[in-house]
Formats: C-alpha cells, structure tokens, sequence
C-alpha cells in the first residue's frame, strides 16, 4: 500500500477512536513523539523518587513514613510499566536509561526543585501530583493504546496520592504556628513551579500543534493550565493558605480564575540544566546506576551458569 | 527488672517490665531494618530490586508498628509515634546486626537475609505463645517472612555464585556482618521469660544458612569453632551507627515537641 494511503487510514482510525497499537502501521513522527513523551514520563517517574525519597528517613510519624514510602514505591512502579510502553514502540530500557544518563533525554523539571521541609512533601502531593493528573486524566484517552491503558492504571493511584498530600497539609495547616508557617512556605515554592509543568504557552509550543491532530494530546498547555488553576484557587481555601500570586482572582465573565504571568525566563533556565537541582538529580540517577553495574552482572552471570546447567542435564 | 535509661523527654514510664520490654526489642528490631532499607528507595541498582527492597521496608515498618502499639497498649499513656520517636540510643533494644550501614547490595541482602531466616525461626515459636497477641503478630508476619527470605536467601546464592567481585563483596559482607549475628541467640533478661527456646533456633538457623551459603559456593559456618560475637544492642548499648539513625528519624518529632503530623 502506498504510505499515502497508509497514513490516511491510520489518521482515520485516531479520527474514529480506535487506539492505534504497536504492530499498526503508524507514521515515523509519531513512533517518535510518543517514544519521546512515554520515555520522558518513564524517567519523570524515576527522577521524582529523589526528592520525595529525601524525607523517607526523616518523616515524622510511622503513619507518614509508611504513606511516603508506599508513594514513592508506587512512582517506581509507573516507571516500570511506562518503560514497558516505550519499548512497544521499538528501544530498550537501557538505551532509554543511557540517554536520560547523558542528557540526550528530558524529564519533568519539577523534579529539579528541592524538598527543604517536611511540607514540601504534601505540597509535592497536592500541587505537582495534581498538575500531573491533569495531564494524565487527558493521556488516558491519548490515541496510543499501551500508553492510554498504563495511564488508567497510574492515575488512580496519582489521585490517592493528592488527596494525601493535601490531607497532610490540612494537618499542618491546622497545628501550631511553626508547621502554619511551613506549609505557607512549601506553598508559596511550589507553586509557580507546578504552573510550569503544563509547558510553554500554546503560542510557543513546538510539539502540540501534530500532537493534537494525532490526539496524542487532546488538550492544550493553556487549557490544562486553566483547569489546574481553576481547582487549587479552591482547593487553598480550605486549607486556610493563599497562592503567592498577587493577579490571583476570579474572572466573572471568563467563569474561571485569572492568573499572573509566569517567569519564562526561570523556565527555560531550569530546561536547559540550570534548575537548584539538575546537577544532584542526574549525578543520584548515574550513581545508582553505576553501583549497580556489578549487581546486574553477577545476576546474569547466575542466570547464565544456571541456563548451562540446565543444559546439560537436559 | 530490667532498669530504663530515663530522659527527660521520654515517654517510657519506668514500670516498664520484661514484657513490654521483649515487645520494644521485636519493634526496635524491625522498624531499624526498615530505616536501613529505606535508605535505598530511589537508589537501588535496578528499579525491580528498589521495589523489592522498598517492599520490604514497608513490611517491617508494619510490623513494627503492630508491636509499638501494643506494647503502647501494655505501658498506657503513650503511643506508637512516642516510642519510636521519643526514646533515645539507650533505650532502644533492637539488634546490633540491623543497625549496621547499607555499604553496598551485598551487605544489604545479606543483612537482610541473616535477620529474616532468624526472625521466621522466632516467629515459629512466637505464633504458639501464651501471650495471644503477641502470637497473632507473630503468625500474620510469617508470611511475609517467607518472601524476606526467598527474596534476600536468593540474592545471597545469585551473588555468591554470580561473577568474582560478586563473591568477593560477599565475602566481606560476612566479615562485616558475622560478628553481629551471635547476639540473636543468646538472650538477655527481658526474654528470658517468652518461652522462647534459643538453643533450637540457632540450631534451625545454622542448618539454613549452610544450605544457602553452601549453594552460592560462600563458605559454611563451623558452629564448633568460636568466633567472638558482638552483644549489648538488645540492653540498649550499641554501635555509633544507632546515634545518627535517630537523629535522621526523630529530627522533627524533636525540633517540634508535641504537634500532630
């Protein structure tokens, strides 16, 4: 079949709603977007164990201890299962790894922040985890099928993990003046932040334009943004907090909250590596890795002496 | 009765007996092995072992928690978060073997697979004790147990018997971490009175960790030949390792007395 006709049956197909899957026929563009899209979520995931995983030891109940670890445990399990949808379409996990390793490959910039208080945990919770499901609630009806089905799966236990960041908070935000004073931080830090991790504005986005018509993404930057807004400007007045935003109010006209602008300039600056933690997030991801070398070999230098053994009594 | 070490913020009243005292150590034991493994999240050489190893760490936090809040139940007026929180280096009975450092995947698993084979022996036991409670603890953990001990005793062959540094490092892993097993079986004041039969234990124990270590080509133990064991972490005397343990996990219980979290 000619790739012209090729490509309009495969267009019809996402005009129609059926998943493609990876032994369909699919433009290389698009192998290429959602390999990118899938691995970077995948090292997101991994990436986002570090500052979290940074208050394990320190959490300051057995109940928080056990809820930070099971979280953190679960992001290693998204990363499990989106590496394992990146590879439908055509690279290795290591070679996804090597290019996180290198720099080759992104992953969400948020990570490049640091956790300096133990509220920075349940601001974590509420604010980047809820960005996040914004994003995902959107991608669990994105036109590749094994990225759609790993994205059901992770955005139930996405929105356990938001209510417990804002419950935590809700305690603080009750207690004594000290932990007030926290969470009013860890808000006030994370804030702008999470509003980045929508992207750049839809008038400067190189990818969304094909994404849309391939409904790889279904909504835009801006639009996800809005609705992101939209749920927190509520959310903070049960905790009794305020969003560090001073153009923060609601839009009668619009029905939705009108928001300052954000600071592209500390956007790009933390893309391009220059974040308060890119450096020490990458170097832990090497590290591991690298000290895991002799671990992952002995294991196949087992399974290998046991496959010959099995060999020979066969 | 055992004598306390009392501070001034702890939560422990002096009344507390052997008992209460046997059901900290169990407690101490598993939520210290936790923090250890815990150290790793986010670390581990490959994202299935940092889940494993994660899983773990979960299990005995549990498990410790079951035996805080019911020594908490036994000592009135206070709380899981009080004990784990608020006693200090000497107070604390867990095993001197749980508190050694992470080092590297080898020690880890060996620590690892050296305190579950003991601790599934001891629960053998346990589950049948006159202290209902206590045994019902005891029984729901063994299944999880099981898995600590499939999991790490699989390890400890893989690496043994993997590639030649693999060995090595488990070589001294053994070095590092032997002379801390001895104290498992010899008991102190305290347990004297669980009905616990040691000698038995360290019998099915030795038999075990021959199996294993002989599979992954590790040498075996002589159990006639006396090798010096380390003890004093079930009274509370410990190595420097436990100090800088707890001040990572009490840190904010301690800058931010008495506040819900």
């Amino acid at each position: 079949m000619p790739v012209q006709d090729l490509e309009k049956k495969f267009q019809e197909k996402i005009d129609n709603e059926v998943k493609i899957e990876p032994k369909d026929w699919m433009p290389e563009a698009y192998r290429k977007t959602n390999l990118r899209q899938i691995s970077q979520h995948a090292h997101s995931e991994v990436v986002g164990m570090l500052p979290e995983g940074n208050w394990i030891t320190r959490a300051p109940s057995l109940k928080r201890k056990a809820i930070l670890l099971a979280k953190v445990q679960d992001e290693a399990g998204h990363g499990l299962y989106l590496y394992s949808a990146a590879e439908t379409l055509g690279m290795g996990r290591d070679e996804m790894i090597n290019d996180l390793h290198s720099g080759k490959a992104k992953y969400s910039s948020i990570f490049n922040y640091p956790t300096l208080t133990w509220a920075d945990i349940g601001a974590i919770g509420w604010l980047v985890d809820g960005a996040a499901i914004m994003n995902q609630v959107m991608l669990t009806r994105t036109s590749y099928g094994p990225y759609a089905r790993a994205m059901v799966r992770i955005c139930k236990e996405e929105s356990f993990h938001q209510r417990q960041g804002f419950e935590s908070l809700l305690v603080l935000s009750r207690g004594s003046k000290e932990q007030k004073e926290m969470c009013q931080d860890a808000i006030n830090r994370w804030w702008w932040p999470a509003l980045m991790m929508f992207g750049p504005k839809d008038s400067e986005s190189s990818h969304s334009e094909q994404s849309m018509l391939w409904k790889i993404k279904r909504k835009s930057n801006d639009e996800l943004r809005q609705n992101f807004v939209d749920m927190i400007a509520e959310q903070v007045k049960v905790l009794g907090m305020t969003l560090p935003d001073p153009d923060l109010k609601w839009n009668e006209q619009r029905k939705h909250y009108d928001f300052g602008e954000i600071n592209w300039e500390e956007f790009w600056n933390v893309v391009k590596g220059n974040g308060p933690c890119n450096k020490q997030r990458l170097d832990a991801r090497r590290k591991a890795h690298d000290e895991g070398k002799w671990v992952r070999e002995a294991a196949l230098a087992y399974a290998a002496k046991k496959a010959a053994e099995r060999k020979d009594a066969a | 009765m055992e004598k306390t070490i009392q501070n001034a913020n702890s939560k422990v009243p002096p009344s507390e007996g052997f008992r209460e005292a046997y059901i900290l150590h169990l407690a101490d034991s598993s939520l210290i092995l936790s923090h250890r493994n815990s150290e790793w999240c986010g670390h581990g050489p490959v994202l299935e072992q940092d889940i494993a190893i994660t899983n773990i760490s979960l299990d005995l936090l549990g498990l410790a928690r079951n035996y805080y809040q019911y020594a908490a139940e036994l000592i009135g007026d206070t709380d899981e978060d009080k004990l784990a929180y608020l006693r200090t280096e000497r107070e604390f009975k867990n095993l001197l073997l749980v508190e050694q450092p992470n080092i590297d995947w080898a020690q880890t698993i060996l620590r690892q697979y050296l305190f579950s084979q003991f601790q599934f022996f001891l629960q053998e036991q346990l589950q049948h004790n006159d202290d209902k409670k206590l045994a019902a603890i005891a029984e729901k953990s063994q299944k999880e147990t099981r898995y600590h001990i499939r999991w790490s005793g699989e390890w400890v062959i893989r690496l043994g018997n993997g590639t030649e540094e693999s060995h090595d490092r488990m070589i001294n892993a053994i070095n590092n971490l032997w002379g801390y097993t001895g104290e498992m079986f010899i008991p102190v004041e305290y347990e004297k009175e669980a009905g616990i039969d040691y000698a038995l234990i360290k019998n099915q124990w030795e038999e075990k960790i021959n199996e294993v270590f002989s599979e992954a080509t590790l040498s075996t133990v002589d159990s006639t030949k006396k090798t010096f064991m380390h003890t004093g972490g079930k009274t509370g005397t410990h190595t420097e390792n436990l100090g800088f343990i707890l001040t990572d996990l009490q840190y904010l219980q301690r800058t931010y007395p008495g506040v819900e979290w």
